[in-house]
């Protein structure tokens, strides 16, 4: 934690501040939203199950808890072609370098819900073996608490989601920012 | 359990087999000299009369402060005669090599694997000496009694592992 | 007009057609099935070397789901070991809870009551099915018979239910405690069990007959990944495994525990060791633990679920509020943990996959010096380089799937 502030530029800065390259016109925001509903029904997921809650997921994804309805049925074991990546159950230390490799190989927009406890923060295997939650090594958008977590749990985490996925901002082309193009 | 096959043991190899007292639950239990287990469970194995044909589970156990620090426990037993025995051997610091029973079952491969990974007990003669839970490039035994619950590692760079069967390691055990 | 054919003399070896059928130069291809993958049940990591179709050799990779079970539990309390072992078998919990029980209990010289053994075995047999399901329906979907796991899921998801109205939770149980079980049946449950067992059964029994006969389904798995009967007393498998194999040795017949010496039950027995046997012991398994089932609650009576000794069971509310010495009670097993005499002890019983083995070390103190844990699946997922040898790539994800490898138990 910073001592002191820099307060120098303060008085510099307007009341509101936008920033030109994320303004959304009418249309863009049309546009936005339209992507937004389109993927976020169509969330085709990789299901990087490890442990436990893996009999959850394998309960979610059948036919009584289906999360077919939502538009996620599908999953798809290669990272290239899913773009959301559910962690179900513990990682450790030998898998970490595993799940890092297939976050990096999946193409955006991807979206990473850690599924249980041990995928959010380690469980209770406090020891020397399990990586404290998924988040020391990919970003992680929804955690979803359980040991395992239920069903319905796990469906309240996807619409949760879901609704972080619409609020986006979703362009049409998805251009790299200039500053990381020219830095690469 | 079986009080006949310890008799047999004993009076098989009677210097190197001692009886331990009887454990809870009537376990029949011998202490068997490390430079001997191999022929002991070859004996136990093959003696019509014994017959402990599985392969037995095989861990160790970690007494730091007593002398000898190390334990490895063989529980055996026999499908066909349905009886049970333990063997324990016992294994000093300073020499942590056992003879291995790969020989004699098959199946103790991995159990060894697991004793040299988490207790760093080395059994010359083993098919594949290489850990078994952790990945290569750990430091140290987890499961001794003197390394902490949370250790944390030093970081290890990424590596590309030109032949998969191989894997990374120490060159010396290819 | 000439009949013979235009082509070479019989002198001369017909060569066109031989350096046609000569075998293709190739090269063998090394393929990992990484540790993130489908069909690799929990996190194994297989690398194969392929000769075309045919695994030439093969290396098994673990140590991907190491949570540190044994060295978590040698710094808890021994009853606060029970939520880690629900964890090792995930889809049979209540049998690693179970299996625990018994040896500390071996270790102090407890006999449970009657009603406790009975509950320990109805859930135990429960928590068998769904283990049993979750194979079948696993194997049905990984050769592409979907519908087999959409109907095993939903009998797992029932038997779930039943589950989870005695311990609270549908998977990870914690039901079992030393000196007895956690709490008593709720009213009316045996009735709902019953039509469950019944639901269930039908289930089962459309997946048998979408799965046993099939055409697809046997050509797969018939055959294929035989392990001789001496091969697998040589690897040491245990349970279905094994007895698939021809050696017909079961835990629950050789070396009687809680109440399997006063139930009436068969122990099935295949005859080649291949995948399709293993697969049908499972399928008669869950007829005979539905058996089991049943007859425990003809047979269930009123009475204690667990043993009356403030030293190894949490004193009744009314008394811990009441009166001293249930105060003094409760905090010494909630803070320092029952005092398990000082020795050790390997408690086995009859899991879902073979015998599950806990040899435990105490020193006296509340807490597991060394808790080592056999766990059933580990023998078979060793011995696959060997019994896959020059088996089709094919031939792998049923084989890994009759072994029923479950990450958490051989991962510990």
């Amino acid at each position: 934690m910073p001592s002191e502030i820099d307060r120098s530029g303060i008085s510099a800065v307007p009341a509101v501040a936008t920033r030109r390259d994320e303004a959304t016109g009418f249309f863009q925001g049309l546009v936005s939203k339209g992507l937004g509903w389109a993927r976020k029904n169509s969330l085709w997921q990789y299901p990087f199950v490890t442990a436990c809650c893996g009999m959850e997921y394998m309960s979610v994804a059948s036919a009584r808890y289906d999360i077919a309805r939502f538009g996620a049925e599908v999953p798809r074991f290669s990272p290239r072609q899913a773009d959301l990546l559910l962690v179900v159950g513990t990682v450790n230390c030998k898998q970490a370098p595993v799940l890092k490799r297939i976050y990096e190989q999946m193409a955006e927009p991807k979206w990473v819900i850690a599924f249980g406890v041990c995928a959010s923060s380690g469980g209770f295997y406090d020891n020397y073996a399990t990586v404290q939650g998924i988040d020391r090594l990919v970003p992680v958008d929804v955690y979803i608490p359980g040991c395992p977590p239920r069903p319905e749990q796990v469906l309240d985490g996807l619409i949760l989601l879901q609704k972080k996925v619409q609020a986006q901002q979703h362009k049409l082309i998805d251009r790299i920012p200039a500053q990381l193009a020219a830095g690469k | 359990m079986s009080q006949a096959a310890a008799e047999a043991l004993l009076a098989r190899f009677p210097s190197d087999v001692t009886r331990a007292p009887v454990g809870p639950g009537g376990d029949d239990v011998v202490f068997v000299k490390k430079e001997r287990i191999a022929d002991a469970c070859r004996f136990l194995k093959e003696d019509p009369a014994l017959r402990f044909n599985m392969a037995p589970y095989v861990t160790a156990v970690d007494y730091l402060g007593q002398e000898p620090r190390f334990e490895v426990v063989y529980n055996l037993y026999s499908s066909s005669l349905n009886h049970r025995l333990r063997l324990r051997v016992k294994v000093p610091e300073s020499d942590l090599a056992v003879p291995s029973v790969c020989g004699v079952w098959r199946g103790a491969d991995w159990f060894e694997r697991y004793c040299y990974d988490m207790y760093g007990i080395t059994f010359p003669g083993h098919p594949d000496p290489r850990r078994l839970f952790m990945y290569e490039e750990f430091v140290g035994h987890p499961l001794r009694k003197d390394y902490p619950l949370r250790g944390r590692q030093p970081l290890t760079p990424e590596r590309e592992v030109a032949d998969l069967f191989r894997g990374p390691g120490p060159e010396s055990r290819d | 007009m000439s009949t013979h054919s235009l082509g070479p003399s019989e002198s001369t070896p017909p060569l066109g057609q031989q350096a046609l059928d000569a075998p293709i130069d190739s090269q063998e291809m090394v393929v990992n099935l990484g540790p993130s993958h489908p069909a690799t049940h929990g996190t194994c990591r297989l690398v194969v070397n392929l000769d075309g179709e045919n695994i030439r050799k093969m290396k098994v990779d673990i140590g991907f789901l190491h949570r540190g079970f044994e060295k978590s539990c040698e710094s808890v309390t021994w009853g606060q070991v029970f939520p880690y072992t629900d964890r090792l078998n995930y889809v049979s919990s209540i049998m690693n809870n179970v299996g625990f029980a018994l040896a500390v209990e071996k270790l102090c010289a407890l006999q449970v009551p009657d009603r406790a053994q009975y509950l320990r075995v109805v859930s135990s047999e429960m928590h068998r099915i769904c283990d049993h399901l979750t194979m079948v329906g696993a194997m049905g979907l990984e050769l592409g018979a979907m519908t087999a796991f959409l109907y095993a899921v939903e009998a797992r998801d029932l038997m779930w239910d039943r589950l989870t109205e005695i311990c609270g939770a549908r998977l990870t149980s914690n039901y079992v405690r030393v000196g007895g079980v956690a709490r008593d049946l709720p009213d009316g449950w045996v009735e709902k069990t019953l039509a469950t067992l019944d639901r269930t059964a039908e289930l089962r029994d459309t997946i048998d007959a979408l799965l046993t006969r099939n055409r697809i389904f046997m050509d797969r798995t018939r055959g294929v990944a035989v392990v001789s009967r001496a091969d697998a007393c040589e690897w040491g498998y245990t349970g279905p495994c094994l007895r698939a194999s021809g050696e017909p040795y079961d835990v629950r017949k050789a070396a009687p525990y809680l109440v399997y010496d006063r139930l009436e039950f068969d122990v099935p027995v295949g005859t080649r060791g291949d995948n399709f046997d293993r697969y049908l012991m499972r399928m008669e398994e869950m007829k005979q633990s539905d058996r089991m089932v049943r007859q425990c609650f003809q047979r269930m009576e009123p009475g204690d679920i667990a043993v009356r000794d403030f030293r190894y069971v949490l004193p009744p509310k009314p008394q811990v509020y009441g009166t001293i010495e249930g105060v003094m009670a409760h905090f010494k097993l909630v803070m320092e943990g029952i005092q398990v005499p000082a020795g050790e002890a390997y408690g086995y019983t009859e899991a879902a996959n073979g015998e599950l083995g806990f040899y435990l070390v105490s020193d006296g103190s509340g807490r597991p010096y060394k808790i080592g844990l056999r766990a059933p699946g580990w023998p078979m997922v060793a011995s696959m380089p060997v019994v896959l040898k020059d088996a089709l790539l094919a031939d792998l994800v049923p084989t890994f799937d009759t072994f029923n490898m479950i990450g958490g138990e051989v991962e510990q």
